[in-house]
């Protein structure tokens, strides 16, 4: 087996191990054991970086397309890594977090679910293995913020990510098998290869439409943001490893993928990066205002993931439109930034956990003062609060001032306006502002200040607990004190996006003096007095109306779709019969007229007998019965006049010469007329119900318009006959063949026998069903004399 | 023989009209059900003449049977006008 599947491959065994594992050994956190599989699939994959094994190939089923096929570039290769070692922490940071009353089995499994999938989605390169991967991750997300199922919120949160992102992963469907069959081929890269041709056909657009809308919405872009706060009403460990580390970058990651087919095209260009700079600057805006602790984050998560999708639409320029290498530093910063926010953002998360864990709450109102009481949580916040406002020397500085430049040297590409540029500007400056004013607030609302009564008396962690986000913060320092060793792999994973080589990168703290540095301090400066004026400016937020929100809108436009299918159901279903065979009819008249108007036949050739005037009597007779049917005012009376009807028919069947039909005719006809009598006695008096004019015209409309249109499609079928009739081969063979001289006996018991066998099934069933809707009659005083009895 | 039994289709034909007038004007229920027995009997001469017409011999089974169900119906219509029911059956649920 090779290494790439058996690394996919080894969460999933966990996922099924550990819980089996749990259930003999509960002595031992499954943590532990759930911890060797991130760590194995880690090693493996980087044995098969350095070894050059980076593809693997398993047909899995071939006819279909769906092949496991694995391939690991320098792209896939940064968020392997985010996914395995960020979830080795996770994993060690939960044993800590979650207590033994929680339901471990399932947390781990579920877990491991999501980090096998993750490894599938970033790691596949068949698109039909991407889309199975990518439903996976938002299945296991599903089940991960449902942890605690006993919350109501924990339901609606869940549900409300489920219903986004799996919309969206229809549409990944929907735009991965377009490009397939513009391509004709199931691998992502053959596609890249095939740029020319698919940015010729008629369907790009729609494949490019399809497939933004599932990169924004997994990674929770405007409007599509709205699932993530709710979010995190998972427990902490979840929402620091899906909903900042990995799984919200999946929609990155398919941009980024999918750049080189798609950048092509101005529409991409401007929608990755306008939807990315006003997530960037809503959900910063928004950040600020939050009370709950984890709410700044996610907001701050939504916010950056803004940020890296206006750097990859601003990258994408660099394919298509100037060969200009500025444009490569974009898609490197966007690299860059994956890391550095999965870096902080992770352990920001875990900090937030502890608080939580240590004090009992996470409102930042009622929390303060902390720093003398949990210094080493003060530190590891501070550093990561630093890193995501920008501030030197943490890594979160670097991205942002190569974000700041990538964003001024916009300017330089043609598809870039004035305006352009200037609303693009405004929104990343503001959006970055906000930024720093919502990391710096939530240091100085948790850490400063005085401290008040807390649900628990706080202290500080144990070390184990603080572990993993100090080993992220370690992370944090490093690379943004030596951002150069990760140069290469920030090169290689900006070639692998770009489908071209990137070499000579270098980060550096120092630029010279800079529009970006410049920007950089002006965010500073203002971000400072913002954050000291707070009180001043805090109205501005209730400029918005409370319910003005997309919340909102995603809550209406759910209970409307909920409304309008009870009504639709509700007025189909119980409008009763009548209802439904209006229905029925109308669509039979529709569809008859449409067919009559848009492939007009004509009658065609009539071979027509002579009419006998015995024939046109009982026309007549059976015309007059009809009408009497139809105005009977008593119920007896119409059934009189079916049966003079039935016998007419039977009649015709003599006149036709059909002997065996006439007579089985009269005697049905004989059966069922005493059977309308028998009936007769149990049924109430024949009311005319809804008896007005206008229901009567409606009915009669219907049944005139349904009589002529079988009337005209009898005619037309009968004009055009294009083949003799069989009945020759039964008049030369009925004695020959199956010794009989009454064809119609032998046509039903011999050629035809087993119409004939069924038939008499049915009547056996209808007689059992008689019998049995008779005689078993469920009453309620039976069972209750049982009972006694 | 074809004219004479052409003719006589006819004259039962238009008798049967006449039948029919009385089942549908009928003021009282009996009326419709003589008028409705003499339909029957109508019929069987139509199918007679016709057979005579056609000179087949395969409806003569048809005539019996129209005799036997048209008894068969005023018989049972004739009880239902009588007691309301057609098939009595003792109720053993006192």
């Amino acid at each position: 087996m090779h290494l790439l599947q058996l690394a996919v491959l080894l969460p999933f065994i966990g996922a099924v191990l550990v819980p089996v594992f749990y259930s003999y050994m509960k002595r031992l956190h499954p943590g532990i054991v759930a911890l060797i599989f991130p760590v194995a699939a880690a090693a493996l994959l980087i044995i098969s970086r350095l070894s050059g094994q980076a593809e693997s190939h398993f047909a899995w089923m071939p006819r279909l397309g769906l092949n496991l096929d694995f391939n690991l570039d320098g792209f896939a290769f940064l968020f392997t890594m985010l996914i395995t070692v960020i979830g080795a922490l996770v994993i060690f940071y939960s044993v800590h977090y979650l207590g033994r009353r929680e339901a471990l089995g399932h947390f781990y499994c579920y877990l491991l679910i999501f980090m096998g999938a993750m490894l599938g989605v970033v790691l596949s390169d068949n698109v039909l293995s991407l889309y199975m991967f990518w439903e996976l991750t938002s299945i296991s997300s599903f089940l991960l913020i449902a942890f605690w199922n006993h919350k109501e919120k924990s339901i609606q949160g869940a549900l409300k990510s489920m219903l986004i992102t799996v919309f969206g992963g229809l549409m990944l469907l929907g735009g991965l098998l377009t490009l397939v069959s513009i391509t004709h081929t199931f691998s992502i890269r053959e596609m890249l290869t095939m740029t020319n041709v698919i940015a010729g056909s008629p369907l790009f657009t729609v494949a490019l439409v399809f497939i933004l809308l599932a990169a924004f919405t997994k990674s929770a872009q405007f409007p599509f943001h709205i699932w993530l706060p709710d979010a995190m009403e998972a427990p902490t460990p979840v929402s620091a490893y899906l909903h900042s580390a990995t799984m919200v970058k999946a929609g990155i990651y398919l941009v980024a993928r999918f750049t080189p087919v798609f950048a092509v095209a101005p529409l991409w260009i401007y929608a990755v990066t306008f939807a990315g700079a006003v997530t960037l600057f809503w959900a910063s805006f928004n950040a600020v205002k939050q009370r709950d602790l984890k709410g700044v984050l996610a907001y701050s998560t939504v916010s950056q993931l803004g940020l890296m999708m206006t750097l990859l639409g601003i990258g994408g320029i660099s394919l298509h439109y100037h060969h200009d290498e500025i444009f490569y530093m974009s898609i490197a910063a966007c690299v860059f930034h994956i890391f550095n926010h999965a870096s902080f953002k992770g352990a920001l998360f875990m900090v937030v956990g502890i608080i939580d864990h240590e004090t009992g709450t996470r409102d930042l109102h009622k929390l303060g003062g902390l720093m003398q009481v949990m210094p080493i949580t003060f530190t590891a916040a501070v550093i990561g609060a630093l890193s995501m406002a920008g501030v030197p020397p943490f890594n979160g500085f670097l991205s942002k001032e190569m974000f700041l430049s990538s964003m001024f040297d916009s300017s330089e590409s043609a598809l870039f306006n004035p305006v352009l540029v200037f609303v693009l500007l405004a929104l990343v400056i503001i959006g970055s502002i906000f930024t720093f004013i919502y990391s710096v607030k939530l240091l100085k609302d948790v850490f400063l200040g005085e401290r008040h009564a807390l649900p628990k008396e706080a202290h500080e962690a144990p070390l184990a607990f603080l572990a993993s986000p100090l080993i992220l913060i370690t992370i944090v320092v490093v690379t943004g004190l030596i951002p150069n060793i990760l140069a290469p792999m920030i090169e290689a994973a900006s070639s692998a996006v770009l489908n071209k080589p990137v070499d000579h990168l270098h980060i550096a703290h120092w630029h010279g003096i800079n529009p970006a540095l410049l920007t950089t301090l002006t965010i500073f400066v203002l971000g400072t007095l913002m954050v000291l004026y707070f009180s001043k400016w805090k109205s501005v937020y209730k400029l918005q109306p409370e319910h003005w929100t997309f919340n909102t809108l995603y809550q209406s436009a759910l209970k409307n779709s909920e409304h309008l299918s009870y009504k639709i159901n509700h007025s189909v279903i119980a409008g009763g019969s009548r209802l439904h065979l209006v229905l029925i009819f109308g669509t039979f008249i529709v569809l008859t007229a449409l067919a009559l108007l848009f492939a007009p036949t004509g009658f065609g050739k009539w071979q027509l007998a002579d009419i006998r005037i015995y024939e046109l009597i009982l026309v007549i007779i059976i015309l007059v019965a009809t009408y009497m049917v139809v105005i009977a005012k008593s119920r007896i009376f119409s059934i009189i006049m079916l049966s003079a009807i039935g016998y007419s028919v039977g009649l015709f069947f003599v006149f036709f010469n059909a002997p065996d039909i006439a007579l089985t005719q009269l005697t049905i006809e004989t059966i069922s007329t005493a059977l309308f009598l028998m009936c007769f006695f149990h049924l109430p008096k024949l009311t005319l119900y809804g008896e007005t004019a206008k229901f009567k015209l409606h009915n009669a409309a219907i049944a005139i318009l349904t009589g002529l249109s079988v009337i005209v499609i009898g005619l037309i079928a009968y004009g055009h006959r294009y083949y003799p009739s069989i009945n020759e081969y039964y008049i030369k063979n009925v004695y020959e063949l199956a010794a009989g001289k009454n064809m119609v006996n032998v046509i039903l018991v011999d050629f035809r026998g087993f119409d004939t066998l069924f038939e008499s099934a049915v009547l056996g069933i209808a007689g059992i069903g008689i019998y049995t809707l008779i005689k078993l009659r469920y009453r309620k005083d039976d069972s209750n004399e049982q009972t006694e009895k | 023989m074809k004219i004479v039994a052409a003719i006589g289709l006819i004259i039962v034909s238009i008798s049967i009209l006449g039948f029919l007038y009385r089942a549908i004007k009928g003021p009282s229920m009996a009326d419709r059900v003589v008028a409705l027995d003499a339909i029957g009997i109508a019929l069987m001469a139509v199918v007679a003449l016709f057979s005579i017409l056609l000179n087949t011999q395969y409806y003569i089974s048809i005539i019996m049977l129209l005799a036997v169900l048209s008894f068969l119906g005023t018989v049972s219509f004739a009880k239902f006008m009588d007691k309301g029911e057609i098939i009595e059956y003792e109720r053993d649920d006192s």
